[in-house]
């Protein structure tokens, strides 16, 4: 593997992106390469939920990682959903090329309506990390200091770790 | 390493199948799924599932129909309903039906997560709960060995704490005492216990039988030896070998078994392959062994060897509290299986027999109480019903001078008299014969009485 794409969609802050991803290069050893697409996403929006459904933004993007010597993770503002649940932060495909991560509900504001940029980049990290380890094919890990540890609330993306443990570490090879 | 759980969806929508799947795979369970309850059923008969997700609105039968269903091949299934319509009467129904718990969609994740989590670490605790009250049972009191005294506590202590290793044990005690029986139980606690108990009788075997008995033979390897025989070593392969009366074995077969023991390799006689063999050896004599060691007639070097962990079974007589327990476990199991309406022991029976000094030990207890059911015509075992070396409690309770003729005097002069002097059948119930019976009468001076 040579590369990983990072792929903000219709993304309004340049800034923020390039702060996450100097941020992400310190815990990933591979070429980073930023790849900001503009994307029509109605197709996966449910008028019903207000949300926008990631498993078919998945299935959208696997034409971008097609000519990829890597992992492509696409970066969204929406809320995204899958239909048995209410919301998720991400989706990857497990073992897979593709993963998306929103940081809608990686915002303070969506919680206490307060802005906090530190903490904003933190969970992104963190949540990027997460769903490209499920690329490499890791599972949850039950380390909470691992940043592949389940987080199914905001409370546990902030508790978790922002790297992965030795053993996940091990795992793939890092 | 620690099992995987695995857990089956059945929802008819494939993308909640696909969904659930996706999520619980990164949870790192194996899933399968189904999308009707013929499917479910079919997967559910075939493979055994640690949770069910299950949606309770499904073409064919309803989810609620195949809960029960599930319930019925399997009481203990975790079975979590899912539906988009949830109402405080289809909940309570599911729950009444056996569901574990009722979730709407869409789903939390997190509550999900939690539901889940929390009924396996339930089930977990559920199964660990369940093994450990096994084991507890299984080591803390070995179910072929009786007694409560602190002697009998102390052995099962010991057999607790050698079970769990590989250590060679070496069990001293009179006859009868019950040495195979602990030899068995430190082999059911250990973790040999799926495969095989091979138990070798030394003494009943003359040496060149027994080399063969131990070894095995091939075949031509001596006269009568037709086929290849495996011996006693080999089948114990991944088990226990229990020696019993050790302290007979020549000299020719202690060399050999001192090698076999630091070596787990042997040949079969008459053989050349190199036979491996993973045992556990554990040992046994009712002969004093130390003694056998100074006179040479036992191998210091074997001695050393066996004597790792001793485990030293004391005589009946020394823990008589045990004499209650033992006589009304036997009491039982003879009641039982002669279909006999005795409900106790006497008194006077039970005090007899508390005084007696039981050379043969539990053996000879047990075929007491065995003897004592057969003859017994009322509802209790009377003192009369036992056989008359016990009843007659001055034969050895009250016997003063404890010398061998003394005892040995008085043991006739009983045997006589029980058989109404008839030589013939007294010499038969002491295993002499008439000519010694009748030196030992004059030399005792006993008289048949007028």
């Amino acid at each position: 593997m040579s590369e990983i794409v990072i792929a903000p969609i219709n993304f309004s802050n340049p800034e923020l992106i390039e702060k996450i991803l100097s941020e992400l290069k310190k815990y990933l050893p591979y070429k980073i390469n930023l790849q900001p697409l503009q994307i029509d996403l109605n197709f996966a929006y449910s008028i019903e939920r207000g949300q926008y459904y990631s498993t078919k933004i998945i299935q959208h993007l696997l034409p971008f990682s097609e000519n990829i010597n890597g992992k492509f993770l696409a970066l969204l503002e929406v809320d995204l959903f899958i239909p048995v649940f209410t919301y998720v932060f991400g989706e990857a495909q497990l073992n897979g090329k593709v993963s998306i991560v929103s940081l809608t509900r990686l915002h303070e504001e969506f919680y206490s309506g307060i802005s906090d940029e530190k903490l904003l980049i933190e969970r992104s990290v963190k949540e990027i990390l997460h769903e490209l380890g499920h690329n490499f094919g890791l599972i949850h890990c039950k380390d909470w200091d691992c940043v592949m540890h389940s987080s199914l609330g905001i409370e546990e993306v902030d508790i978790k770790g922002i790297d992965y443990c030795s053993n996940c570490k091990r795992m793939i090879r890092l | 390493m620690e099992k995987k759980h695995r857990i089956l969806v059945v929802d008819d929508e494939e993308i909640v199948r696909q969904s659930l799947l996706a999520w619980f795979k990164e949870d790192g369970y194996e899933v399968d799924t189904a999308e009707n309850a013929d499917a479910a059923l079919r997967l559910f008969e075939k493979g055994k599932y640690s949770l069910i997700l299950l949606d309770i609105k499904m073409p064919g039968m309803s989810g609620m129909d195949l809960l029960v269903k599930l319930k019925e091949y399997d009481p203990d299934a975790i079975i979590i309903l899912i539906t988009a319509y949830a109402s405080v009467s289809s909940a309570v129904k599911a729950l009444k039906s056996g569901a574990y718990d009722y979730i709407t969609k869409p789903i939390d994740p997190d509550e999900l997560s939690h539901i889940v989590e929390k009924a396996l670490y339930q089930k977990n605790l559920e199964n660990e709960n369940v093994k450990l009250k096994e084991s507890i049972d299984e080591i803390s009191k070995p179910d072929n060995l009786i007694g409560e005294s602190h002697q009998m506590k102390e052995i099962y202590s010991l057999i607790n704490t050698v079970a769990q290793t590989d250590t060679t044990v070496l069990i001293l005690g009179e006859s009868g005492t019950g040495k195979e029986l602990v030899a068995k139980a430190i082999h059911l606690n250990s973790k040999r216990k799926y495969f095989p108990l091979v138990t070798v009788n030394c003494g009943a075997l003359p040496e060149s039988l027994l080399e063969s008995e131990l070894f095995g033979h091939e075949k031509g390897a001596f006269t009568g030896a037709h086929y290849r025989r495996k011996g006693k070593f080999e089948m114990a392969n991944g088990g226990t070998i229990f020696l019993d009366e050790i302290g007979t074995i020549s000299n020719k077969v202690q060399v050999e078994l001192l090698r076999v023991i630091e070596t787990k390799q042997f040949t079969r006689v008459g053989g050349s392959e190199t036979i491996s063999s993973d045992f556990r050896v554990i040992a046994a004599t009712n002969e004093n062994l130390d003694e056998l060691v100074k006179e040479g007639v036992f191998r210091e070097d074997l001695y050393y060897r066996l004597n790792v962990f001793t485990i030293h079974i004391p005589p009946l007589r020394e823990r008589i509290e045990d004499i209650p327990l033992l006589a009304n476990y036997f009491l039982k199991k003879f009641t039982t299986s002669m279909n006999k309406k005795i409900t106790g022991i006497s008194d006077e029976a039970m005090s007899f027999m508390l005084k007696y000094r039981w050379p043969g030990n539990v053996r000879e207890l047990e075929n007491a109480i065995e003897r004592a059911v057969v003859v017994c015509r009322t509802d209790k075992i009377q003192l009369e019903d036992l056989p008359f070396r016990i009843s007659n409690n001055s034969l050895y309770s009250e016997v003063e001078d404890k010398s061998l003729s003394e005892v040995e005097k008085r043991h006739i002069a009983l045997v006589l008299k029980e058989n109404n002097w008839n030589i013939s059948k007294s010499a038969d119930d002491l295993k002499i014969d008439r000519v010694t019976l009748y030196n030992k009468i004059k030399k005792y001076g006993l008289r048949k009485p007028e």
